[in-house]
């Protein structure tokens, strides 16, 4: 890609496909950085006639028509760090970040310690700002020690950088706890996020539960556990008057309860992850451990039910649901080997999938990665605008390559896409103007 | 060219190609049929006084063991040695693998050792399929968790084949825990590919999603579920794997779903009647229906065993050859 220039002087981004959700752009045109924001942005600008004029004193990129967008936002990762250094630490997942064109993201609270005290969410703050790579948030548990029995700080973690509050890999199971939690949050307008899975009923289970895992004899999970939960928190919050949300919601029927919960007006939004649009339970194969995911991959109805909702809104957003897990817990027999993958490189170009089959517009599919997440989280991201941010992605929806998970810089290489061919690639990524991230190939 | 025509390679066992048994799931009906052939003749040599034979000398067998097992274990031992092999017992306690990491790291261990046959028994299902994918040898799955126990719905087969003279159109019940078995998952597999229909029958708890795809039906009422049957296949209770409160009490699961004279009438007259063993008695079935001399082959089954195991070695064992000698 083009060279980088120091971040000192402006540089103008012509030549570019600028494409922003939030403002609907889609043009070829140019934008101009000044020192960590985005100073212009147009169609046209800088263009003169065949060629690009840049302002005196500007350097000068030329995109080659690359799509430029804003950073991707993505509100569902797994730190290693802190405790699980040997997973991923907060340099790789940054690393791994920006190569994936994601410029903000947002660290589950399931660290060792939990992030359910001040002092967690400052470190994670802290080392992300050193690495310098993607810009880093916390989410804050709901629960203290996120096991769902009495309440987190949410106050004082909301006041240290916490956007939202989850037990994130756990759900808050006891509905009188959720109800407090919903409540409680409420009071000080706070967003409440669940992974919605009824765990006596996912219990012992290894993946969907159905013809397959009958046939593998494997122990199920059934749909279900997911649909009660979203039911049940439904009904919590519409009794609270609260704000929730369901991360990586995967079924068809708490999709249909999520649709009627928005039309009737409550403030319920969801997410989902690209396993789930892009993956069955077929993909289990013969036991592969790295399609061993939380929730489990489901059948070929919920995968369509999934992207019925990408298109008709009822999703929200799309997140990586990145899970960094070692070979030491993915090596096992099925029944015993960790739930999770990690997403943050195939985010991108399994979201263009979308695009590339017709299933969405390029912009509504940026849209589920940019703006729509970073407005979930309240986010300044997400967003191609004069006095934002400039963190930013230049990506060829067209470059074909095949994941490979030991390419992948994630220090956990449990990618449930390995080997999948995929189309379109982050080229470049930019944070606070800085270019963080250059593809091998292209660099000079 | 001419020359001396090369000596070609062992062929592989005639009528099966495979490498390993993991499963019965994906075998052809010719598949099994020359299983089952091959393991008819190993009967008589089992009933006759010299029962040894020569065919393995010179081959190692493990038996890897993650999960206790006296009469799998032993008839895999028997079968082995019968045929002249050198078989030794790994027997790895469940309390000492409180992580399956000691599976990979186990077998790659007897890897290095150079064994012929890996014989697997583990809790876990999947855990065969998994360690053929680390060794060189050829792998028997002697059991996989909830998921396939082939070697036992062989020696069912021919046990049924032997008294009935075929398999095919017979109208085969399987009773009691479907979800937890793996020898229900391989008779279900290998009877239908045989031709004989299937039925499964237990109450809702005990049954799997969607269990009718693997194409039996399922009855919950055991008399209309016998009903008409050549064989009556009773499984045994595991409540080891049972992970929470499936039926109310032994003693009202025995009296819907235990084998007694009663349910028994239902079925076929001449019905046989079987069971993987070990039994409980008084649970799934009546001390009198699994002694009854005339119905019951559950003895017999157990003898059969022998001589599946005798023919799955020595088939393995002789496509392995070919498999090392294409690798060389």
């Amino acid at each position: 890609m083009p060279k980088h220039p120091s971040p000192s002087r402006p540089t103008a981004y012509v030549n570019a496909r600028l494409l922003d959700p939030a403002s609907g752009l889609d043009a070829l045109g140019g934008l101009l950085v000044e020192g960590e924001k985005i100073a212009a942005i147009g169609k046209d600008l800088f263009r003169d006639g065949a060629r690009w004029r840049v302002p005196e004193g500007a350097a000068e990129v030329d995109c080659r028509g690359l799509c430029l967008a804003p950073g991707l936002v993505d509100m569902r990762v797994l730190s290693g760090e802190p405790g699980e250094e040997h997973k991923e630490t907060l340099d790789s997942l940054g690393h791994a970040a920006v190569a994936g064109g994601v410029t903000s993201l947002v660290c589950l609270p399931n660290t060792t310690p939990v992030i359910d005290d001040m002092s967690v969410a400052e470190f994670i703050a802290r080392r992300a700002r050193k690495v310098g790579m993607s810009k880093a948030y916390v989410y804050g548990a709901a629960t203290k020690g996120a096991k769902g029995v009495e309440l987190a700080e949410m106050g004082l973690l909301a006041e240290a950088g916490a956007l939202a509050f989850t037990d994130g890999l756990n759900a808050v199971a006891n509905a009188r706890v959720m109800k407090n939690a919903l409540a409680y949050a409420s009071s000080f307008d706070l967003l409440i996020v669940q992974h919605a899975e009824e765990p006596a009923l996912a219990q012992g289970g290894a993946m969907n539960a159905g013809a397959r895992a009958t046939r593998l004899g494997l122990s199920g999970i059934p749909a279900a556990a997911e649909a009660i939960m979203v039911e049940r928190d439904i009904r919590l919050a519409e009794m609270t008057g609260a704000r929730l949300h369901f991360a990586h919601v995967s079924t068809a029927e708490s999709l249909a309860a999520i649709r009627r919960a928005k039309d009737r007006g409550l403030k319920i939004t969801c997410d989902t992850a690209p396993p789930y649009f892009a993956l069955t339970e077929a993909d289990v194969g013969d036991y592969r451990t790295f399609a061993k995911l939380s929730p489990p991959l489901r059948s070929e109805d919920d995968r369509r039910a999934v992207v019925a909702a990408l298109k008709d809104g009822t999703i929200d957003a799309v997140a990586s649901d990145h899970i960094p897990e070692d070979e030491e817990v993915k090596r096992l027999p099925f029944p015993q080997a960790a739930f999770g993958g990690i997403g943050l490189e195939t985010l991108l170009p399994i979201t263009l999938e979308l695009v590339h089959n017709r299933e969405l517009a390029m912009l509504d599919a940026l849209r589920l990665v940019t703006a729509a997440p970073a407005k979930l989280m309240r986010l300044a991201a997400g967003e191609l605008a004069a006095g934002r941010p400039a963190d930013f992605v230049l990506f060829d929806p067209e470059r074909a390559w095949q994941v490979d998970a030991d390419k992948l810089h994630s220090k956990s290489k449990n990618s449930p896409f390995d080997g999948r061919a995929v189309q379109g690639r982050a080229v470049a990524t930019y944070v606070d103007g800085r270019a963080v991230f250059a593809a091998e190939s292209d660099r000079r | 060219m001419t020359g001396p025509a090369r000596a070609m390679p062992p062929a592989p066992f005639e009528g099966f190609a495979h490498r390993h048994l993991l499963g019965i799931e994906g075998l052809t009906a010719s598949e099994i049929a020359v299983l089952l052939d091959r393991s008819e003749s190993y009967v008589e040599l089992n009933r006759g006084a010299a029962k040894k034979q020569a065919t393995l000398d010179g081959r190692t067998i493990v038996n890897l063991f993650f999960e206790s097992s006296t009469r799998t274990r032993t008839s895999f031992e028997l079968a082995g040695k019968r045929l002249g092999a050198d078989i030794i017992n790994m027997s790895v306690s469940t309390s000492a693998i409180k992580k399956g990491e000691t599976l990979i790291d186990t077998a790659m261990t007897l890897n290095a050792m150079h064994p012929d046959v890996l014989v697997l028994r583990h809790p876990d299902s999947g855990a065969a399929r998994l360690l053929s994918d680390k060794v060189n040898c050829a792998v028997v799955n002697a059991g996989d968790g909830s998921h396939e126990h082939p070697t036992q719905a062989l020696l069912d087969a021919l046990t049924i084949r032997r008294r009935k003279g075929k398999l095919e159109g017979l109208r085969v019940a399987i009773c009691g825990d479907i979800s937890h078995s793996r020898v229900a998952r391989s008779n279900i597999h290998l009877l239908t590919t045989m031709g004989a229909s299937v039925r499964l029958i237990a109450p809702r708890t005990l049954v799997p999603s969607r269990v009718e795809t693997l194409g039996a039906e399922v009855f919950h009422d055991m008399a209309r579920g016998l009903e008409g049957c050549d064989i009556v296949m009773m499984l045994r209770l595991q409540t080891e794997r049972m992970q929470s409160a499936l039926f109310p009490s032994l003693r009202e699961y025995f009296r819907f779903y235990g084998l007694d004279y009663d349910k028994l009438a239902a079925a076929k007259p001449d019905a046989l009647i079987m069971h993987p063993g070990p039994m409980n008695r008084g649970v799934e079935i009546d001390s009198l229906v699994a002694d009854d001399f005339g119905r019951s082959v559950i003895r017999e089954q157990v003898e059969m065993g022998v001589a599946v195991r005798m023919a799955v070695l020595e088939i393995l064992t002789a496509n392995l050859a070919r498999t090392a000698q294409k690798n060389l």
